[in-house]
């Protein structure tokens, strides 16, 4: 099976979209391009752009390497998509709003009541509640991945507390740093503003009863965290605090922080702790990250919280499965953007094919992320496939199936000179009373040939991505 | 607006780039004293780590002060809370937390001198080598201290800065002399012998003063005048009153415009006082190690309650 390459497709030859950048590099000599490589290596490591990977004593601080060659999407190719994703995360809000209230969904029959009841994902204490504005997820990172000219397809949505989109910034950054001429023949849509437009969508679903301007701040769960630099960096591109949990506590019905004048309040808070550490009152008792009675503030209506908390149900794999259902339910129409074909293993039925075919699907744990726990049938050992098999038949709700799909491809720069390797991209949605997607994403890449695994905890890259303004 | 934590970053980030400088300049002046002396030169190894305020901890795990011994404990020991690249590290620990209330080239210069050290540092040093590390331990400082100069705004962030810088260095200035104060006494004749000289020498280098004393005084050493010159003179960057008078002044920009008095100004102002004497020879008649002891004390205090007062936990 040859996988779909975006730049030069076996069937056609190279892509319009990449057209006056093949122009461009064809004129470039290696031993440059070698070099900016490397000069691009020293701007990540004198910025201090890493992250830590869980486990990994040895290089506490790591740096995601990163391609000099673009990720190149045609504008008509983004209208398409962001017109798919704009409904998606419609429909998301929607089914957040309505599992926290009516449930109509449920009602409807449209899917089973015990995939929410049973759900750990599922927050009661959000029973009942609107947040502010109506808004659930803020901020949202919808997994794309393709499988040819016109095959797209949703991964994942992202739906808790999406990372990444410092390195969008800071890729596009380097770019522009390293190959300035590329940017005056080649008409880029910009991502610079995202900083900008994250503070005004955040203001925008302040509390309802604020009049003032907002205060916002960015809730880290400390620099041990592994994502630390981008919450340091977004909150220092949108000029408001950076805080951890000891920085915060309860005054007078409001969230307020420690500064060196006292306790100052806090209206909108952007948390990057997850929902089970938010509030050691509601949520786990010995969590030290968040925030003694966060929750009773919440629902009184006196802080914003982004995203709301149980958002987890939504990007949940299991409710996954069903999210063609839910975008008709609640939007009326068929779904723009197609969903991959999923067996969830609770089933019998799924569990015996899954189990039988093994060997071609790749499974995935319900609630696991970033690469961790899961099984890629195609490249592992049949060993390796039996060992997954026991772990899913023991404990089968815990799991789901997809076909191995044929990423695409798009070429790095190689010792050897270009070469394709398999992408995804993850493109970053704000909601306030309006959707807004940045033109660009991040593009994730497996460094290793044949690889489909492009997370980096799995030793996967990053690419710049562009749109054209074509 | 600042948040108390963020405050406390900065001040100990601050404190943290003066000590990785000082532990530099501290060996340096006992390498000096190494090549040029006339006696043991354990008994100068062994004032240096008292200079660094180390003695307790080189002691538990040393027997004997030799160059190798005590350069490598002051610079590249990491069970040494306070050598160079331990200092480094807990500086670029307390930057990476305040990030964001740095300029970029302030953030960059730190984590360069962080990378830059822990490469240099790495192995033992070679003696042969020493001087060019040390070299480029301050010069790595030194573009922190540029990049932090030219760069950032004059506001709160740059004031608890500076606290955690000037009280660094009062305190190191203060060891210095008190691990060295009866080098200075008076002694029946006023010409120093070869030995005094050297001694005389070694405390202006250990805060880099060595030439600029020239410009000041008398080109003879004095003893007087170097304890002169380390404590009231206003224009030594090093000297007590020096740093006391930038400490009043950033603590008095606080008190300005947060509106608020609190213990920590009158305590800068009482230690500022006790500087204020006529001339060094009041500070010799009260007693110079005493004088030196409650200033230590002093200054720990100031530090107390300006993170008390300013909520940093």
């Amino acid at each position: 099976m040859v996988a779909f390459d975006e730049m030069t497709p076996e069937t056609s030859g190279l892509r319009n979209s990449y057209a006056a950048y093949d122009h461009w590099l064809k004129q470039q000599d290696p031993s440059r391009l070698a070099e900016k490589m490397r000069d691009a290596e020293r701007v990540f490591r004198k910025t201090g752009i890493t992250f830590a990977v869980y486990g990994d004593e040895e290089a506490v601080e790591r740096l995601i390497p990163f391609d000099i060659v673009p990720r190149i999407i045609s504008g008509s190719e983004w209208r398409r998509l962001t017109q798919g994703i704009e409904q998606r995360v419609q429909a998301l809000n929607a089914f957040l709003d309505d599992i926290y209230h009516r449930q109509e969904i449920l009602r409807a029959g449209r899917i089973p009541k015990h995939l929410i009841a049973n759900n750990e994902a599922f927050l009661p204490e959000m029973i009942g509640v609107r947040p502010p504005a109506g808004v659930y997820t803020h901020i949202i990172g919808t997994d794309i991945v393709r499988t040819g000219e016109n095959e797209f397809f949703v991964l994942e949505d992202n739906a808790r507390t999406p990372s990444g989109v410092s390195y969008m910034l800071e890729n596009r950054e380097t770019m522009m740093q390293l190959f300035p001429e590329l940017f005056q023949k080649i008409r880029v849509r910009p991502v610079e503003n995202y900083p900008q437009l994250l503070r005004q969508s955040l203001a925008a679903t302040r509390p309802e009863n604020l009049k003032t301007t907002p205060t916002i701040a960015v809730l880290t769960p400390g620099s041990y965290n592994s994502a630390y630099y981008e919450h340091a960096f977004l909150a220092d591109q949108m000029g408001v605090e950076l805080v951890e949990g000891h920085d915060l506590r309860v005054v007078d019905g409001h969230v307020a922080m420690r500064t060196t004048q006292g306790y100052k309040q806090i209206d909108v808070l952007y948390r990057r702790v997850d929902d089970d550490f938010l509030d050691p009152l509601s949520f786990r008792p010995d969590s030290a990250l968040g925030i003694p009675g966060i929750m009773d503030v919440y629902r009184a209506g006196n802080i914003t919280i982004a995203n709301a908390p149980g958002t987890g149900i939504a990007d949940d794999k299991a409710i996954y499965s069903y999210m063609p259902e839910i975008i008709e339910f609640y939007t009326g129409r068929k779904a723009i953007l197609q969903n991959i074909q999923t067996w969830r293993c609770s089933e019998p039925d799924s569990l015996k094919y899954v189990l039988e075919n093994i060997k071609d699907l790749v499974v995935k744990e319900v609630h696991g992320s970033g690469g961790y726990g899961m099984l890629v049938g195609p490249t592992s050992t049949k060993k390796e496939c039996e060992a997954f098999a026991k772990k899913l038949a023991a404990k089968p709700s815990n799991y789901i199936a997809q076909p191995t799909l044929s990423l695409s491809t798009c070429p790095i720069l190689t010792e050897a000179g270009l070469a394709p390797r398999h992408v995804d991209l993850r493109p970053y949605v704000l909601v306030s009373d309006r959707i807004q997607i940045v033109p660009g994403g991040l593009t994730r890449v497996a460094l290793k040939q044949g690889s489909l695994v492009v997370n980096s905890s799995q030793g996967g890259g990053t690419k710049d991505t562009w749109v054209l303004d074509d | 607006m600042l948040l108390g934590r963020t405050a406390n970053g900065l001040y100990w980030m601050n404190r943290y780039i003066e000590r990785t400088e000082n532990m530099a300049r501290l060996v340096d002046a006992g390498l000096r004293m190494a090549l040029t002396r006339t006696h043991s030169a354990e008994e100068e190894w062994k004032s240096v780590v008292l200079s660094a305020g180390t003695d307790m901890g080189f002691g538990a795990t040393h027997e004997n002060y030799t160059a190798e011994a005590v350069s490598d404990y002051l610079l590249r020991d990491r069970s040494n809370p306070s050598s160079a690249m331990s200092s480094i590290e807990t500086a670029r620990f307390n930057a990476r937390m305040v990030r964001t209330a740095l300029t970029r080239e302030t953030w960059e210069s730190v984590n360069e001198a962080w990378m830059a050290l822990k490469r240099m540092l790495a192995d033992p040093i070679d003696e042969r080598e020493l001087p060019q590390v040390l070299d480029e331990i301050k010069r790595a400082t030194a573009l922190i201290r540029g990049s932090f100069y030219g760069t950032m705004l004059r506001n709160e962030i740059f004031d608890f800065s500076q606290m955690g810088t000037y009280v660094e260095r009062a305190d190191n200035t203060a060891r210095i002399l008190d691990v060295k104060y009866y080098v200075l006494l008076p002694s029946v004749s006023w010409v120093g012998s070869t030995l005094d000289n050297y001694q005389w020498e070694s405390i202006l280098r250990s805060v880099s003063a060595h030439r600029s004393y020239r410009w000041v005084y008398e080109a003879d050493y004095k003893p007087t005048n170097i304890a002169d010159y380390l404590i009231l003179n206003g224009r030594m960057p090093r000297s007590l009153t020096f740093c006391y008078r930038f400490l009043a002044e950033h603590l008095r920009f606080r008190e300005e415009e947060y509106g608020e008095r609190l213990p920590c100004h009158d305590t800068v102002e009482k230690t500022l006082a006790k500087l204020r004497v006529g001339s060094i020879k009041q500070i010799f008649d009260t007693g110079l190690h005493e004088f030196l002891t409650g200033f230590i004390q002093d200054n720990y205090r100031l530090g107390d309650e300006v993170a008390t007062d300013y909520r940093f936990h």
